[in-house]
């Protein structure tokens, strides 16, 4: 479904990415850990191409979207993206920022696209909050409106950048169980997350990422109980 | 002192019928000015160097030179060079829109670059294509946070336009230089279209404080 391969990222002359490689299944939910600086966000955002690889390769359903040719717009209209800090868009209603792109993108009647948020809505939890504008909802809220309205788009990936970073600690379990009910739903997931308790019980698949290299990979049985690399393991004993 | 409001009365109704030609100039002037200011603005921000450029070096002519010489060249060059002999209006037009977009160019960049660079990127993380993004998510956002410097500018026209009078346009100040020739009272009329111009502003700055309350409802 997703494969990076041999990716490297430079910001000038800092590289924060060295020749990483990656391949996620369909359906599979892959948590990226790591400390900060480690490149994890930069994987991530390579992947529907926000940060543009300088080396390396990135296939979406065999497709290389580091390819010119790719329109990436096409792309990115089946990989939705949550962010740390939510970005919903502040001039429109919850109900107006989950229909935009459905209507004005992909084309969908007013209808169906109004349809479909209110169940989303719903499944997040926020039916109440329909019309009211972002400025009055808490982290929380907002961060299960981000991911509704990513989700309205019927997207076959989902990213998660950090999700739960920008949150007070109160309502982080909100917004993780709304993506632990997504997880092996058939979406296919990868988080960077701090959240160690979450990526062990959620994921298939934990990349343990420093210094811009993938150090390790593993289930998550074996990835906390039986760390191979020293680096990882005193990443682990600081954070467990 | 002596004024002598009661001579100048008969000819309120002329100099008042300079407002709708003082108005059109303003109203089509700002249309015109914001609009291609916008499109400036996308090029000052565009990663084509030649746009940007050219939104740059654009600036530095309007804004470098005075306003009232750009009337004049547009007027009584245009008749010269290509033998056009262009309408007062538009003239007029022309010029402050010109000018005027060189302003307002700056205020919709600093606008659009002041907007969180997230938006930009949760709209391309939905496939919104560029110009849907800017005409949808990002443009909203700048505009309600310019409002008042573009109230500011649509003032500075409002009041610029009088300059049209040096190209023979019968607007209010020009009104009123006429009535002051005929009756040798230049007082009276002068103040009067001074009270004129000073509401025009106001109710446009009423008419800003609503829309900004319009707009600040998703605050």
């Amino acid at each position: 479904m997703i494969k990076v391969k041999q990716v490297s990222k430079s910001f000038g002359k800092l590289e924060v990415l060295h020749s990483v490689s990656v391949e996620i299944a369909k359906g599979e939910v892959v948590a990226l850990i790591g400390p900060s600086g480690s490149g994890k966000s930069t994987l991530l955002r390579c992947m529907n191409l926000l940060e543009t690889p300088t080396k390396g390769k990135v296939y979406i359903n065999n497709k290389e979207i580091t390819s010119p040719k790719t329109d990436i717009m096409k792309v990115r209209q089946n990989v939705g993206m949550v962010f740390q800090h939510f970005h919903l868009f502040p001039h429109m209603t919850v109900i107006e920022n989950m229909m935009y792109a459905p209507v004005k993108v992909k084309n969908m009647a007013k209808e169906t696209a109004y349809q479909k948020a209110t169940e989303l809505l719903k499944r997040v939890g926020l039916s109440e909050k329909a019309d009211v504008y972002p400025s009055r909802l808490s982290g929380g809220q907002k961060q299960r409106v981000a991911i509704a309205r990513s989700l309205a788009m019927e997207p076959e990936i989902m990213l998660f950048d950090e999700p739960t970073s920008a949150l007070d600690p109160e309502m982080v379990k909100e917004v993780l169980d709304v993506i632990k009910s997504l997880a092996h739903t058939g979406i296919t997931m990868v988080i960077v997350t701090h959240e160690m308790g979450f990526a062990r019980e959620v994921a298939d698949r934990v990349c343990f990422l420093d210094g811009g290299r993938l150090v390790e990979e593993a289930s998550p049985g074996e990835f906390f109980a039986k760390p191979k690399s020293e680096r990882l393991k005193k990443f682990l004993e600081k954070v467990l | 002192m002596n004024l002598q409001f009661g001579q100048i009365a008969p000819s309120l109704p002329y100099i008042l019928g300079g407002l709708w030609v003082t108005l059109q100039f303003t109203l089509l002037s700002a249309f015109f000015g914001f609009l291609w200011g916008a499109i400036l603005s996308l090029f000052k921000i565009s990663n084509i160097a030649i746009l940007k450029w050219f939104g740059i070096v654009y600036t530095s002519v309007f804004r470098g030179t005075p306003l009232i010489l750009q009337l004049a060249i547009i007027y009584f060059a245009t008749p010269q060079l290509m033998g056009y002999d262009i309408p007062a209006l538009q003239a007029g037009v022309i010029a402050f829109a010109l000018n005027s977009a060189a302003y307002i160019s700056e205020t919709i960049r600093a606008g659009i670059l002041a907007v969180d660079k997230g938006q930009r990127e949760a709209a391309m993380s939905l496939g919104v294509p560029y110009r849907r993004m800017m005409l949808d998510i990002i443009m909203p956002q700048a505009f309600k946070n310019i409002l008042p410097a573009l109230v500011n500018e649509s003032i500075a026209l409002l009041k610029e336009s009088a300059l049209v009078s040096t190209i023979g346009v019968a607007d209010l100040l020009r009104r009123a230089n006429i009535v002051s020739a005929q009756t040798f009272l230049y007082f009276e009329p002068l103040l009067f279209v001074g009270l004129v111009y000073y509401l025009l502003v106001m109710s446009l700055t009423w008419a800003a404080r609503g829309l900004e309350r319009r707009l600040r409802v998703s605050d």
